[in-house]
């Protein structure tokens, strides 16, 4: 055929398109507390031990993140290394052999948790509290819990909240405001030592920083350091009852990028929107009207204008 | 980056090609002529899949680079430095959005981009081709549905008679053998008459048409206006009968198509508020009133349907979106995993289907042209936080709003010898509005900006002009010819 399309007649079917395979990745032969496995090189460790059902605790770690091995909860022991290894980052080379349940794994993360629970206040960070548990730690012998980072809330903006006497300086609202999401660079850690923190430009405040209010850095947070207002006014009135919510993966009502939201609701009522890091649109990443913009379903605008009703029959 | 304006996207391009607003045609015929004389055009593909390549050799011929830079204001050495870089890479796609559509040249300007995927061969494979990005969740998937003047679902043609048949045969119901209105000759047939009553689905053409004045006239001229929206818009407000509907994209259940042609599950995650109602169940209601009973709605049922006489969603049952996460059409039966990318046939040997058309397209400025009189090319968009006529999002409170601005550069803000700030009163050729100035290093001089969020404060689609596309329809409201006064307070 060699006439031009005529928009009367369907195009005829194509082959099927030619999708480039991944490149081939070799298997590497590793032990893991005594079981020999196979992993495809360029895995992490912790990808191998997840592999084969062993739970690794991460704080610092998100699949949809650059490692920045700052936490170092997911530590292991190699044999053959003077020091624990990070399992989120380190890659598996041929013929390693890890513990990933050692005394000396055990009690370097009962350390480490002990360290940030006595100085910051993780009762908002479940994961970390079961890792608390897990591995006994007993923060208090470092003196009385959460005194050294306390410091007030700054709300400083109409849609999310920085409590950083919550915060355990793991990076990764730094890292999802920079290059591995929103590349915005509206917050980085300043200053060094004990006086490091998370900080916007010259510690202005959101408004007055480059922050464009995508909450990727709320989505990474793993401690609630960083929480939706409507979340924190929730919790604050004592209302926020996690265990009644349901969640919905529905599609964003805004452009035609087609994210996946998880609508939590409360009550019949949506009370956040998250995004789950698997969806390949954006992998968990949102902008401003996907992660705010839902509250024109609701009939209340905000605390200080009136209601403005849904039209009603 | 190719934009009138440098925006935040155009900061992180390697070029940013600032050119004149509505000069898109010279500058994509200037990059085809340079691929051509630079003997980067794809010969074998042409040959192989094209038609037209000869007209279309000689029409770009007068488009030199001294031209186009003449035409867009873009450097000539720019222009070729962006020829030579797409037709010489090894994958490149080509991304535009309303820039392109909202013009009264629109489907000549898309035809224009086509010519250079069809001259560099960067279509039909991984990782090339070209996307026109949509600016709502669901308007890829409104055409799949058929809400076109003249295409049943799944772009079957509602002329071709065969096709007219089978849609007849299932739905027990003649259809009109000839295509309809779309927006644009829908408010032409109100001017003649020959439209009386209009029943608007989610859409606010009070505020959203260009020319408002004209659009406010011809709506409250219908003899009848059914409305059915979430919230009681402008429109809403003007009309007969309001039916209050549920959100889409959370109150109920149904699809939605994105961008890259993914079918994907919308689903109800709350219930919608007492007396409001789902779109599906309005309409079946509806039918029943006039004399037909379509039983129990229910989505996945006519989502069912649609597989049965839609051949591109025949394998998209709703246990496959489930189970995928979304599924891009085509996708012809339950074993098919969808496309990645459309128009693989142009490189099967032999060819399958007709030969891809070159189209001769030439440069025709905007409608509304700038004079002593109306000296400043205003042009509209979006922010970053808002959305179109801000019925949605002026329901959320977000630190990034401010009041609307019209955007002007510092050159022109001392030029006019306006202040940063200063309240101005804009008029074009049909319309004027107030509003305080910005500064913004963005925009070049002579260029000026508004949004069409908050009709409230500062109505903009008064000043829009309604010349429009006669291909597509599209009214040019990237392109008004306006001035600006100093304002007076009364």
């Amino acid at each position: 055929m060699s006439d031009s399309p005529s928009p009367l007649i369907p195009i005829p079917r194509g082959p099927l398109p030619a999708i480039p395979p991944p490149p081939e990745r070799r298997l590497v032969r590793i032990a893991i507390d005594g079981q020999a496995v196979s992993v495809p090189e360029g895995a992490t460790l912790l990808e191998a031990a997840r592999g084969i059902g062993i739970d690794t605790p991460t704080l610092c770690y998100l699949e949809n993140l650059t490692p920045v091995n700052v936490c170092r909860v997911c530590v292991v022991e190699l044999e053959g290394s003077r020091t624990l290894v990070p399992a989120c980052s380190r890659k598996v080379e041929p013929g390693m052999s890890i513990h990933t349940d050692s005394e000396r794994v055990r009690l370097s993360r009962r350390l480490v948790l002990e360290l940030l629970a006595s100085s910051v206040d993780l009762s908002a960070a479940p994961a970390a509290q079961a890792y608390l548990e897990r591995y006994a730690a007993h923060p208090e012998r470092f003196g009385p819990a959460a005194s050294t980072a306390a410091q007030p809330v700054k709300i400083d903006n109409s849609l999310y909240v920085r409590d950083y006497g919550k915060c355990i300086l793991c990076y990764k609202c730094v890292e999802a405001c920079g290059v591995d999401a929103q590349n915005t660079f509206a917050i980085a850690v300043a200053g060094r030592g004990f006086e490091a923190h998370i900080s916007t430009e010259y510690g202005v405040p959101l408004p007055e920083s480059a922050c464009v209010y995508c909450g990727n850095c709320i989505g990474v947070c793993p401690t609630g350091a960083l929480m939706f207002k409507s979340e924190f006014d929730m919790r604050q009135a004592r209302v926020w009852d996690e265990s009644s919510q349901t969640q919905t993966d529905t599609i964003c009502p805004y452009c035609g990028v087609g994210c996946t939201l998880t609508v939590h609701a409360q009550d019949g009522r949506i009370v956040k929107v998250t995004s789950p890091l698997d969806q390949p649109v954006t992998n968990g990443h949102l902008c401003i009207k996907g992660r705010f913009g839902w509250q024109f379903v609701e009939t209340i605008t905000s605390d200080t204008s009136p209601p403005t009703p849904r039209v009603a029959p | 980056m190719v934009d009138p304006r440098r925006t935040s996207s155009a900061q992180w391009a390697r070029a940013w090609l600032g050119l004149h607003v509505g000069s898109d045609i010279s500058l994509a015929n200037a990059m085809g002529r340079e691929i051509i004389v630079s003997g980067l055009a794809h010969r074998e593909f042409i040959e192989h899949a094209t038609s037209g390549f000869d007209p279309y050799r000689d029409a770009v011929a007068a488009y030199t680079l001294e031209r186009a830079e003449r035409d867009t204001g873009v450097p000539a050495a720019a222009i070729r430095e962006a020829a030579h870089a797409y037709a010489k890479a090894g994958r490149a796609q080509i991304c535009w959005t309303l820039g392109i559509t909202e013009h009264h040249n629109a489907v000549d300007n898309v035809l224009a981009l086509l010519n250079l995927a069809l001259l560099t061969g960067h279509v039909g494979r991984y990782g090339s081709g070209l996307n026109p990005l949509r600016g709502q969740n669901n308007v890829q998937g409104g055409g799949d549905m058929g809400a076109l003047p003249d295409r049943l679902p799944g772009f079957q043609h509602l002329e071709n008679g065969e096709l007219r048949a089978k849609f007849e045969r299932a739905w027990g119901a003649a259809i009109p053998p000839r295509r309809g209105w779309h927006l644009s000759a829908m408010f032409e047939a109100m001017e003649r008459g020959e439209l009386t009553a209009l029943y608007v689905i989610g859409e606010n053409p009070a505020d959203s048409e260009a020319d408002r004045h004209r659009a406010l006239r011809l709506l409250e001229g219908l003899q009848c206006l059914v409305v059915q929206d979430l919230f009681l818009t402008r429109t809403a407000e003007m009309a007969d009968v309001v039916l209050p509907a549920a959100a889409g994209w959370c109150e109920s259940e149904g699809t939605v198509t994105s961008s890259e042609r993914r079918v994907q599950r919308v689903r109800r995650a709350v219930g919608p508020p007492p007396g409001v109602r789902d779109d599906i169940e309005i309409i079946y209601d509806l039918a029943r009133r006039l004399g037909h009973d379509w039983g129990a709605p229910d989505a996945e049922g006519l989502w069912n349907e649609l597989r049965r006489l839609s051949p591109m969603h025949a394998g998209m049952s709703y246990a496959r979106l489930e189970q995928l996460g979304g599924i891009q059409w085509p996708c012809w039966d339950e074993s098919h995993p969808g496309e990645l990318y459309l128009h693989s046939r142009l490189w099967h040997d032999p060819l399958i289907g007709p030969r891809a058309p070159f189209s001769v397209v030439e440069f025709q400025p905007p409608v509304d042209t700038l004079d002593d009189q109306y000296p400043i090319r205003l042009t509209t968009g979006r922010r970053l936080d808002s959305y179109n006529t801000g019925v949605q999002t002026s329901r959320y409170a977000s630190p990034l709003r401010r009041a609307e601005t019209l955007d002007l550069s510092p050159h022109d803000g001392v030029r006019y010898g306006i202040a940063d700030g200063e309240k101005v009163r804009i008029s074009s050729r049909r319309g004027s509005v107030v509003a305080p100035v910005r500064y913004d290093p963005g925009l070049r001089p002579g260029l000026a900006f508004l949004t069409v969020h908050f009709a409230e404060e500062v109505a903009t689609n008064e000043l829009t002009v309604d010349a429009i596309c006669p291909k597509s329809g599209t009214s040019e409201f990237k392109a008004t010819a306006i001035r600006i006064d100093k304002f007076q307070e009364n």
